[in-house]
């Protein structure tokens, strides 16, 4: 009996992952690094093992969903708070990444003018004031960290200070990204209107349109989902991690043993915002546009479909739900584009009935049951 | 703005300056011998009075009985003492300079005081083992808890309570996967890895066999005179073990006491038979 107290007994002890883990992550690096680059730009077209450019772009694009998941994970499943807002935070990051874009443009555009078409469309003379920074790539990569960063600091404040809670939070940030789009909507508030930015030519001096630069951001989005993956799992194994999961399970309890709920929810808040901002960044250059569809209610939900389906508090169930999902819906949205919304629907009703660990549970528990 | 609001203003600021530098500075201060004091305390719910003037005090390293028909308030008593309700009048007194009053819940456990819910209330996901590592007397800040391993020392000290709380052999079972005895007794194991000077239990022996009654019992009574106890029960046979004929029992009703009393003393009074023990 001792031996089996104490292999597991202290929390934690043991490294990040097993070596199991560890070759799945290396895999994982290889393939995003060296095979599908190779796959897609040294194998010829006409080979069967071409990998071809809307795959790259598309598995790119849901690496950055992918990102938005782990984030809503952190925040949902191991802390239990369901934000159903973390959409606004995406588009903020891809937004500051946008205005930078709109800038590399230059006298490119239709209008062949200093300033992006929309400002010329709309009769501006000037750049308005927060538009100061956007011809800096370095300042605009701080501020897609900062934007959702600060934003989510200042509301997560007053919300978890107040109490708010469960599916009055969800209400609350449904409702902020929802007033986001609004504003977003309006041409004075100098962001595009309904339009948002697309058009881009350049990203720091290169054509954003080119094989390269497809796969330069597909392994870079790659690299940071990997990384975002780690740092992740560093958080959930150390005891702020597991302090996380009982204020999930019994915040009362929490308090009531000295913990004060607010800085921990605070912090894991922000930095699952913080990380939708980022995966906002990078999933702009990629898709080539940004507006204020990315703020709609049902783009937020969205990412708490894609953790539920795969799987809440496993930080590997919510990017494979994102591939499982988005890679569903790109093929059904082919194949019966009009009954894409219903399986949608009936996914997440079956999930939530019969899989309430998610795919990843499915799949835990055929392993387990193998090895009984 | 009225003076009302700009007390309440004044309040919230030195909360809030308190918050944090305060749970370390503050030693409660026992050299009167009382654990804990409560004055006149009065919370109304919609005008109904859950607690009338009621006016409490523990000594250290006491072990107290609360006892009471449904609704006397003795789950309210522990709101107050906690901070969870704060009360509309009265003092509240932790030692002889910790105002209860103005501390907020997390604040007031990194005083000394624990507190054992009515329904057993633990981290359901999280491994026995884990439950306690959590309860364990640490910094209990964000960023210290990201990078905080445990010492061998503190390995020690769970596997004492461990053993005390009987479920060593389940470590590492998840505590959702405890019977309701065994959660109960995961929660007191994990009040006693704070190391409170002051444990609050409402109804600890809810839902256990008469054996596990027995075994808190004397828990609780090996405890007595290191920590201050007070313990609402309902149950008499358990109050009969915990007092041992000398130990003095208060008797709630309709929010303020009773009666208070050595056991058999309070049992002949009328009026408690009347209220409570007659029914």
């Amino acid at each position: 009996m001792t031996a089996v107290l104490k292999a597991p007994l202290q929390p934690g002890t043991t490294s990040l992952l097993s070596l199991k883990g560890w070759t799945g992550i290396l895999a994982a690096l290889l393939t995003i690094t060296i095979v599908v680059p190779v796959l897609n730009l040294a194998v010829p077209q006409d080979s069967a093992l071409h990998l071809s450019d809307y795959h790259v772009s598309l598995a790119g694009k849901i690496m950055c969903y992918a990102i938005c998941a782990l984030a809503m994970d952190l925040i949902w499943g191991y802390t239990g708070i369901l934000s159903l807002g973390h959409g606004l935070f995406f588009a903020l990051g891809g937004y500051g990444m946008g205005m930078y874009l709109m800038r590399q443009i230059g006298r490119a555009g239709n209008y062949q003018s200093d300033l992006p078409d929309f400002m010329v469309f709309l009769n501006w003379k000037a750049l308005p004031w927060h538009w100061a920074l956007s011809d800096s790539f370095v300042a605009q990569l701080i501020l897609v960290i900062a934007v959702p960063g600060l934003l989510a600091l200042v509301f997560g404040f007053f919300a978890f200070r107040s109490r708010i809670k469960g599916v009055y939070f969800s209400i609350i940030t449904q409702a902020l990204t929802f007033a986001a789009m609004l504003l977003f909507f309006r041409n004075e508030t100098g962001f595009g209107g309904n339009n948002g930015f697309t058009d881009f030519k350049r990203i720091l001096g290169f054509p954003v349109a080119t094989a390269g630069m497809r796969v330069t951001l597909f392994v870079l989005t790659g690299v940071v989902l990997i990384g975002f993956y780690l740092m992740a799992r560093f958080i959930v194994r150390s005891k702020y991690g597991r302090v996380l999961q009982a204020i999930r399970d019994a915040e009362s309890r929490v308090m009531f043993s000295g913990y004060d709920p607010l800085a921990y929810k605070l912090s894991i808040w922000t930095l699952s915002a913080v990380m939708c901002g980022v995966a906002g960044a990078l999933y702009v250059p990629q898709v080539g546009i940004i507006n204020p569809s990315e703020m709609s209610p049902a783009a937020s939900i969205e990412i708490a479909i894609w953790t539920a389906v795969g799987g809440r508090a496993s930080l590997i169930g919510p990017i494979v739900g994102a591939f499982f999902v988005n890679g569903a819906k790109s093929w059904f949205t082919q194949a019966f584009p009009e009954f894409w919304l219903y399986f949608l629907g009936a996914l997440f009703i079956a999930v939530t009935l019969f899989l309430p660990q998610g795919i990843v549970g499915l799949f835990r528990k055929s392993v387990q049951g193998s090895r009984e | 703005m009225t003076p009302d609001l700009m007390e309440a203003g004044a309040r919230a600021m030195q909360e809030h300056l308190a918050h944090g530098s305060l749970a370390k500075s503050h030693e409660p201060d026992f050299r009167h011998g009382i654990a804990l004091y409560l004055d006149d305390i009065t919370v109304s719910f919609d005008g109904f009075k859950a607690l009338n003037a009621l006016s409490l005090s523990i000594h250290v390293g006491e072990l107290r009985c609360i006892i009471g028909p449904n609704g006397a308030g003795k789950t309210t008593m522990m709101d107050v003492i906690t901070g969870k309700t704060r009360p509309d009048e009265g003092k509240a007194f932790f030692g002889a300079t910790i105002d209860l009053l103005r501390l907020r819940e997390n604040q007031i456990a990194s005083v000394g005081i624990g507190r054992k819910f009515q329904k057993p209330t633990v981290y359901e996901q999280l491994t026995v083992f884990e439950n306690l590592e959590l309860a364990l007397k640490a910094d209990r800040r964000a960023r210290a808890s990201l990078f905080s391993r445990l010492s061998g020392a503190q390995l020690d000290r769970i596997g004492e309570v461990l053993t005390l709380i009987h479920l060593k052999a389940q470590a590492q079972r998840v505590a959702g996967a405890l019977s309701h005895g065994q959660k109960q007794w995961l929660e007191i194991g994990m009040l006693l890895m704070q190391d409170p000077k002051l444990l609050l239990l409402d109804e600890p022996v809810a839902g256990m066999t008469d054996e596990e009654t027995e075994r808190t019992a004397e828990l609780f009574l090996s405890l007595e005179g290191q920590h201050s106890l007070v313990v609402v029960e309902h149950d008499m046979k358990f109050v009969e073990q915990l007092t041992q004929g000398r130990k003095t029992v208060t008797v709630l009703h309709e929010g303020s006491v009773l009666a208070e009393g050595l056991l058999s003393d309070v049992q002949a009074n009328d009026k408690v038979v009347e209220v409570y023990l007659g029914r």
